[in-house]
């Protein structure tokens, strides 16, 4: 059954994802790309892309692209609803009786020690998209202008993707 | 217009998931508008609370505060509209996007465009994590946890669960340390 397979791959997926979209990235190279097959590298970074580029979290972006490559509407409803099961269950558990749960020093220290493991993600993130993105020199000087843009000025994201896009059809078309 | 107040939580979130892309920290000040400046559901310090706890959990920060606002305003039905409001606006764009893309994707126009976005893509996530991590990357300690950690991920391909566990337990372990530590400084 792909569907319920969709189903638990995004739950574990959305359970350790902490601390933000990119942290999930890893998780889905080993998960649906290298464990699954159900998708290729490059298809996707495409994903990626239009993760970023369309409203709503990149977490939900992805599992619902990735759910419909894979199985269709019902794969796309079953992997969406995998990814946002644990926030349910946590959230409800949080607002009803948890509230003092994050305040618990013990908590507090086991959330400390996840930063720097949750950056590493991030950056091991980064290498794994770039190996695959950055290609040749015309692509390396994409990549460090973005960040330069990111970086330096108050330019919205959305905006520095929709100048790599014409980039690339001026460049490589 | 009077609407029930699990509609109106569905549709504020509608909105919200609606009108930011990126996700993240691009959310947050629509989230604030909306919920304590136009709703008054949360009042400023309460939602705070709800941002760290949204923020320390596994999920989409947009989810996991649509969710405990629900929760907190109207109990679990609250807490379904929100999720659901939340949650729509991505499901029918990529919904769109992917029957479509799947007919444009072999397009050269499409490809070159894609070529370009990629790099771009590399260049958001490393600025995300320059961001995310300067207080992390001032600290000596957590420097070499966070290298420590890369290799592991990086190089040696261990599973990204086992590092999240590593690191929750790397902070437990300090703690306990600390602790200790602190124990036997007030005996003295």
């Amino acid at each position: 059954m792909i569907i319920l397979e969709l189903y638990l791959s995004f739950l574990k997926i959305g359970a350790f994802s902490i601390g933000g979209g990119y942290v999930m990235l890893p998780l889905i190279q080993q998960e649906i790309i290298e464990n699954r097959a159900w998708l290729t590298l490059p298809e996707f970074l495409n994903i990626l892309a239009i993760a970023e580029m369309t409203p709503g979290p990149v977490a939900i972006n992805s599992a619902t692209f990735i759910g419909y490559q894979a199985g269709g509407f019902w794969g796309a409803a079953f992997a969406t609803a995998g990814v946002v099961t644990p926030s349910l269950v946590l959230m409800v558990a949080a607002a009803s009786f948890l509230s003092h749960f994050y305040e618990n020093r013990w908590v507090q220290a086991a959330l400390d020690g996840l930063r720097p493991a949750v950056l590493a993600l991030i950056a091991s993130a980064a290498i794994f998209v770039a190996e695959s993105a950055v290609v040749d020199i015309l692509s390396a000087i994409f990549s460090l202008t973005v960040i330069a843009l990111l970086l330096l000025t108050r330019i919205h994201p959305v905006l520095t993707l929709l100048l790599a896009a014409a980039a690339g059809v001026i460049f490589y078309l | 217009m009077k609407q029930h107040p699990n509609l109106q939580l569905f549709l504020t979130f509608f909105l919200i998931g609606a009108t930011t892309f990126g996700g993240g920290y691009a959310m947050l000040p629509i989230i604030h508008r909306e919920i304590v400046e136009r709703h008054r559901w949360l009042a400023e310090d309460e939602f705070i609370n709800v941002l760290a706890v949204a923020h320390s959990s596994p999920g989409a920060v947009a989810v996991n505060s649509a969710v405990f606002i629900g929760c907190k305003l109207r109990g679990f039905p609250g807490a379904m509209a929100a999720l659901l409001g939340s949650i729509l606006p991505s499901f029918l764009v990529i919904l769109a996007i992917a029957v479509f893309l799947n007919r444009f994707a072999e397009h050269p126009a499409a490809m070159a465009a894609f070529a370009g976005i990629r790099p771009a893509i590399a260049a958001l996530i490393i600025a995300a994590m320059l961001k995310l991590g300067k207080p992390t990357l001032k600290k000596p300690v957590k420097l070499v946890y966070l290298l420590g950690f890369l290799l592991l991920s990086a190089v040696f391909n261990v599973h990204p669960i086992v590092i999240i566990l590593l690191g929750a337990g790397s902070g437990l372990l300090l703690a306990y340390l600390g602790n200790n530590g602190e124990k036997k400084g007030e005996q003295t």
